[in-house]
């Protein structure tokens, strides 16, 4: 087993710090990696998909999964697929999809793992009807700090389970996963896209509509201010018929996503500014049909259009960018309003803004959903007056029982996390119990005090 | 952990009495940095900024500190390793003036400065790298001069310490690309403080919390150097290349 030093950075190009890469191709070598583990830990890794400093693990272990290779396994009787936890969705999907299966839930790219999405406890479109990703696992195969193998879910050693969902890898390293997946017709949405003139009429129709489609989320214009606040697009979409897609059963099923753009190598580091991305935002607004139903898109068109483009987080240049993304209780809609108007009038120069609902929260302790308004954003990391501001809006949704998601976290004030994460010392007790010696490490987690000799949260 | 705009968590400063280095570590702590270190060789001296800091919620330890007792560099970069856990930012911060015309008179005394400004920062340096490349992260805030950019007769023995400290600080940054670790250095121009307490300020006189500004902006955007203040670079790339015989000529 080779290792090479390597400086390793989120998917925000921000922060990077060094560790020891250890390419994982047996759950063996995982094992081995534990127990070698020096002071300052071991973490699993895969596609680096998380924004900020989650996935890496300065002056340690980083074990790469992505090499751990193994079939994806279907079994159509029970609908449940099992997988290493190192592949992506992309190739989930493209084993299950032309057989008629949908994962339960998938985020923004298909280039996550399946092991980076349990310890995420990843979210979509979805989650107001089908909850987070750890809602539906069965079965995990982890490997703790001590170097034995031990299989979890929610109905067994349930503890170390939910520990490990939205646990961001602290509690040992996923090598396998396995989850129910959805039965669907065809591999087409069938999308609703409305344009609402502002933020009042935009939470109308999401309150209004949601319940409507298994999937919706929608686009804002963080950068119209005044009576635009809030301008938005809402797109609203459901798997399918085999009835709405012409051509043999196959085409119907047919799933064959492909990136053949990718980004220059260089771009410079003012390119996304406050003036490229206003006039982005304004061509976005306008070219959105103002309601149309019954669109007939891809998997890839309506889930990830972002993948088309490859490496699209080198267009923020060298300087990076970062993502922030909180959630803030229903009930709390004023607070949501004064939020959107403070990134507004701070002229937040972002053009990935999106709200979305969401539905019942995950019984895991550190997982990320609960019901009320998500917003994501993000943000080239050099705009002035950034961190002063994020710390603002962090004050204002801690204040009313709201959080930040830390798969996407860069930069929260640790202070912040007991409050945020209410059931946090839950969470520390279980991890105490699983990893006694400290050997699961990582940036985030010594940044925000989850783990390593001092808790950062005085 | 430094956080994604650079703000560290936790730091060391070697020669906590500085002014400038106590500018540095308030405006941190206005941030994010919660544990501090302060080594001084007098901690008595350092109290008082101490009971500042704690006032503001940081914890904060006073150790002694005698730069030039090379020897013990590495117990005390060990030692506060203990206390901090990671050490994100480390600011080396000691270094005395002198007056030229003593050392004039008194080479003994000439060696006695070079000693703690130049020899004395490389071996806390390299001992602080050593710990960072372990550690795969952290900055070392290394205080350097425009004393030190183009050496003048008025101070030539304090200037050519800093042109020391500052080639050594500029190649150590390049032997750490790839580990995680970083070196600022800061070139701050006439400040303000104890240091420079009586004497006439230079042209471009700065103070302490403006060179804080400038490296907390440094630190953001993982800068190798930063200048205080910062027209200062455009100012000496001119002096540089002035004749020598302008440059002698040049009041100040």
């Amino acid at each position: 087993m080779s290792t090479e030093t390597a400086l390793l950075t989120g998917w925000g190009r921000t922060a990077p710090t060094a560790a020891h890469v250890v390419p994982v191709a047996a759950e063996v070598d995982a094992v081995v990696a534990a127990q070698a583990a020096g002071a300052r830990g071991a973490l699993a890794r895969g596609l680096g998909r998380s924004y900020g400093d989650a996935a890496q693990n300065a002056g340690g272990s980083v074990l790469d999964l992505r090499p751990l290779d193994a079939p994806v396994e279907l079994d159509p009787t029970t609908g449940v697929v099992r997988a290493p936890a190192g592949a992506s969705l992309d190739a989930v999907m493209r084993a299950i999809v032309p057989r008629g299966w949908f994962v339960p839930v998938t985020p923004g790219t298909r280039q996550v793992t399946l092991g980076g999405a349990l310890a995420a406890d990843i979210h979509g479109k979805n989650h107001h009807v089908d909850g987070s990703f750890g809602a539906h696992v069965t079965e995990g195969r982890l490997v703790t700090g001590d170097g034995s193998i031990r299989t979890i879910g929610p109905d067994r050693d349930a503890d170390a389970y939910w520990a490990t969902v939205g646990g961001m890898g602290l509690t040992g390293a996923l090598t396998e996963v396995s989850f129910r997946v959805r039965s669907i017709e065809t591999s087409r949405m069938l999308v609703d896209t409305a344009r609402l003139d502002d933020l009042d009429a935009l939470m109308a129709a999401m309150e209004a509509g949601d319940e409507r489609h298994r999937y919706s989320v929608a686009w804002i214009d963080l950068l119209a201010t005044g009576r635009h606040l809030g301008r938005s697009v809402l797109t609203a979409g459901d798997h399918a018929p085999r009835a709405a897609v012409a051509g043999t059963e196959a085409e119907a099923r047919a799933f064959e996503p492909s990136s053949r753009l990718g980004a220059p190598t260089w771009v410079p580091s003012g390119l996304l500014n406050k003036l490229t991305i206003r006039a982005f935002n304004e061509l976005w607004f306008r070219k959105a049909p103002r309601d149309r139903h019954d669109e007939v898109q891809s998997i890839g068109a309506f889930f990830h259009p972002l993948d088309g483009l490859r490496d699209w987080n080198r267009l923020y240049g060298a300087t990076g960018f970062l993502q922030h993304q909180t959630v803030v209780p229903f009930g709390e809609e004023d607070t949501l309003r004064r939020l959107v108007e403070k990134l507004a009038d701070a002229g937040t120069p972002s053009f990935l803004a999106v709200l979305k609902r969401f539905g019942a929260a995950s019984p895991a302790p550190l997982s990320f959903p609960m019901p009320g308004w998500t917003l994501a954003l993000d943000i080239p990391a050099g705009v002035g007056g950034l961190p002063e501001l994020l710390d603002e809006i962090d004050r204002m949704v801690v204040d009313v029982g709201g959080r930040v998601y830390l798969a996407k976290d860069s930069r929260v004030d640790p202070r912040h996390l007991t409050r945020m994460y209410p059931r946090l010392a839950e969470w520390q007790a279980s991890r105490d119990r699983l990893d006694p010696a400290d050997r699961w490490q990582s940036d985030l987690g010594r940044r925000l005090g989850l783990c390593g000799p001092r808790k950062e949260r005085t | 952990m430094n956080d994604v705009f650079g703000d560290p968590q936790t730091a060391l400063v070697l020669g906590g009495t500085s002014d400038i280095a106590q500018a540095i570590v308030r405006a941190l702590v206005d941030r994010r940095l919660r544990r501090i270190v302060l080594a001084c060789r007098r901690p008595e001296a350092a109290e008082g900024f101490a009971a500042e800091l704690r006032g503001k919620g940081a914890q904060v330890d006073l150790v002694a500190f005698d730069a030039d007792a090379t020897d013990t560099h590495a117990a005390v970069v060990d030692d506060a390793v203990g206390r901090l856990g990671d050490v994100d930012v480390v600011l080396l911060a000691f270094a005395v003036l002198g007056i030229q015309a003593t050392f004039d008179a008194d080479p003994a005394a000439a060696v006695a400065a070079v000693h703690t400004n130049m020899t004395a920062s490389v071996s806390a340096g390299l001992v602080v790298a050593q710990h960072l490349r372990r550690q795969g992260h952290g900055t070392l805030v290394v205080l350097s001069s425009v004393a030190g950019e183009r050496v003048r007769k008025t101070n030539f023995v304090y200037g050519a310490t800093k042109a020391g400290v500052d080639g050594f600080a500029q190649g150590l940054n390049d032997a750490l690309a790839g580990s995680g670790a970083h070196v600022l250095v800061v070139r701050p121009g006439f400040v303000h403080s104890k240091m420079t307490a009586g004497m006439k300020a230079a042209p471009f006189a700065t103070t302490p919390e403006a060179v804080a500004t400038a490296v907390v902006r440094g630190l953001r955007r993982g800068a190798p150097t930063v200048w205080a203040p910062p027209v200062l670079r455009w100012v000496f790339t001119v002096m540089r290349h002035l004749p020598r015989a302008v440059w002698r000529k040049v009041p100040g």
